[in-house]
């Protein structure tokens, strides 16, 4: 596995290099608090966030004991809002690796073999890139059923032409590169020419779609939750948000919502950030201009 | 290609459409036959419903006979009556349901995408010819920013500020409960509910325009012609407005129609927040009341909409660009 060993080290090298852009910075620190707080939420000062509170604990403001303050079933937003952190991480990149894995196997494939496997493959790559895609996913959302594993079955199903169209054209120019013609005047099989010669060159692209895609994961994610189409047992941001906004009181009641959009929009800021910066770096020419 | 020319381009792209429209009506309707248990059920809504119910459903949403037959019937309704079924929650056809939504998504579509090309574009412009400025990297973060946060937190956001906040604006809806305006007083009375849907949109799509302008004004101003134009010792702002805007502009243009998926995404969530009675709500109050007749439906009209924007987008630029004119085809 020579073929993955250098993959890795080129993704080490690219978080290196990330650090260098202040976009990178940015990205990378809010992220680290999500990241925290999504693994030690049981311990920060949380509750059971589903659970309905005592009697005459609704629709509390802010105070001591409940940082976020009540929703009106009496259910803590502060803790509502720690879990929801797990769901939209979990979320973004569970669907963020199979998106992208759907979408590196089609792209290899398509590329690689050519003829017309490729046309066939990329005619489904172009119908689906031409459907609308929020509309694809609540109806998709819609027919399958509330639950976070067909959310993730939604976003990957919707989202994975992206991928295959980018991969697809760095193989075709990958493959015409002289090492994989001598491993292959040399009788390698297609099989290993694919996944040791071709995809550790596609690995950098393959991290900059997986970033693209944990960042539209989590607003795909965040949107259906809150049109009512998310896992009504889970507690998302989006969940959140949904309930706060069909409560009808919510603008007296402001604090219910400020937390969760927050965080939604904060989490898909600093992806947006961290995928600039990575697409900064893999221009030509990056190191150079700064001196590395 | 057998035919040369523009005129075997145009009868190309149009095929190519028709085809398109063809298999997304086929997705469509398998799409929906996806559905675990029994579609009539589920079309039904209700699960108490008793056999002799059920069977009437069947009949009413063309539920009978195998599925070839189930296909061949949607097919025939669709395309020899414009018949896309019938919504059970209305009690109307499907299609009667969506066209009376049509013209207020247009308008707000329209006014929105508007004015982020506009604001767009000129900003960008200013941000590509002073590339590296501080106020170049204030637009380019702001922009990113306004870019990437979804459309309804942005409605969310504007709804606390403009309305809770500063009472300027209502929280919802496109004319005043009760209200019998008439004349400017009505287009003054939907402006006013227009605008923050309408602004939250526009923020949803100004920053592409403005990081796409950017980069094509970063393109334009190292050719050659604008380097001879300063040469010449011609005004920066005559430069500016004449050579590289002009040039720069195009490409940004072209981008809207096939943007249409994104702009897609933004009117569905403004007009949910502020309860606009466009396709958009429409949309969101059928997944609501699972009213699946009009998602199905809604699903082809935005669909074939896109496809057809895209045609209008590429027959343009075709016609604009005289590469493909001459070489035809591609």
């Amino acid at each position: 596995m020579s073929g993955l060993l250098k993959g890795l080290q080129g993704v080490g090298k690219f978080l290196k290099l990330l650090l260098t852009s202040s976009m990178g910075r940015v990205g990378i620190v809010i992220f680290a608090i999500f990241a925290f707080i999504a693994i030690f939420a049981p311990y920060l000062h949380t509750v059971d966030p589903i659970k309905f509170g005592l009697p005459g604990n609704q629709l509390l403001p802010p105070n001591t004991e409940f940082w976020f303050g009540t929703d009106r079933l009496g259910r803590d937003i502060w803790s509502q809002t720690l879990y929801g952190t797990r769901v939209a991480l979990i979320v973004g990149f569970t669907a963020a690796a199979t998106t992208v894995s759907i979408g590196t196997l089609v792209g290899l494939i398509a590329g690689y073999f050519g003829g017309k496997l490729e046309e066939v493959l990329m005619r489904i790559v172009d119908f689906f890139l031409m459907l609308p895609y929020l509309p694809l996913m609540i109806v998709l959302a819609a027919i399958l059923g509330p639950s976070i594993w067909n959310i993730v079955l939604v976003i990957s199903i919707t989202y994975w032409p992206f991928t295959a169209r980018v991969i697809r054209s760095q193989v075709l120019s990958i493959k015409e590169r002289t090492f994989v013609e001598a491993s292959r005047s040399v009788g390698a099989s297609d099989r290993l020419l694919i996944f040791s010669e071709i995809m550790p060159n596609v690995v950098p692209l393959m991290f900059a779609e997986a970033v693209l895609m944990v960042t539209w994961a989590i607003y795909a994610e965040a949107v259906l939750s809150f049109l009512g189409l998310g896992d009504p047992t889970t507690v998302s941001w989006g969940w959140i948000v949904n309930r706060a906004f069909n409560s009808g009181v919510i603008r007296d009641f402001l604090w219910w919502v400020i937390p969760p959009i927050t965080c939604i929009a904060a989490t898909i800021l600093a992806f947006t950030f961290l995928g600039t910066a990575v697409s900064d770096i893999m221009k030509p020419g990056y190191r150079e201009a700064r001196g590395l | 290609m057998a035919l040369k020319g523009f005129a075997g381009f145009v009868i190309g792209k149009i095929s190519a459409a028709v085809l398109t429209i063809f298999a997304i009506v086929c997705f469509n309707f398998v799409l929906f036959r996806l559905v675990p248990g029994d579609p009539a059920r589920l079309l039904f809504g209700d699960p108490r419903a008793g056999p002799k119910r059920i069977a009437e459903m069947r009949e009413l949403f063309g539920l009978t006979g195998s599925l070839w037959e189930q296909f061949v019937a949607y097919l025939r309704q669709l395309f020899l009556h414009g018949d896309l079924g019938f919504s059970f929650v209305h009690r109307v056809p499907v299609m009667e349901v969506i066209v009376d939504k049509v013209p207020q998504t247009i308008l707000l579509i329209v006014t929105g995408l508007i004015i982020a090309v506009v604001l767009g574009t000129m900003l960008g412009a200013i941000a590509g010819w002073k590339t590296g400025t501080k106020f170049d990297s204030i637009i380019i973060t702001v922009s990113l920013g306004f870019y990437s946060i979804p459309a309804f937190i942005t409605g969310i956001i504007l709804m606390m500020i403009f309305s809770f906040g500063l009472g300027l604006f209502p929280i919802g809806g496109m004319t005043t409960m009760g209200s019998a305006y008439t004349g400017w007083a009505y287009v003054g009375d939907v402006a006013w509910h227009m605008a923050l849907p309408a602004g939250a949109i526009v923020i949803w799509y100004i920053g592409e325009y403005v990081i796409l302008t950017r980069s094509a004004m970063q393109d334009v101003l190292g050719q050659d012609y604008i380097t001879l134009a300063r040469a010449k010792g011609i005004k920066e702002s005559a430069i500016l407005r004449r050579h590289a805007l002009r040039n720069a502009i195009l490409p940004v243009v072209t981008i809207t129609g096939i943007n249409l998926a994104f702009a897609v995404a933004g009117v569905i969530e403004a007009e949910t927040v502020f309860r606009w009675p466009g396709v958009g709500r429409l949309l969101y109050e059928s997944v609501m009341s699972r009213d699946y007749p009009v998602l199905q439906g809604l699903f082809l009209i935005f669909a074939v909409a896109i496809v057809l924007a895209n045609l209008g987008v590429d027959l343009i630029y075709g016609y604009i660009d005289p590469r493909i004119k001459v070489g035809g085809g591609q």
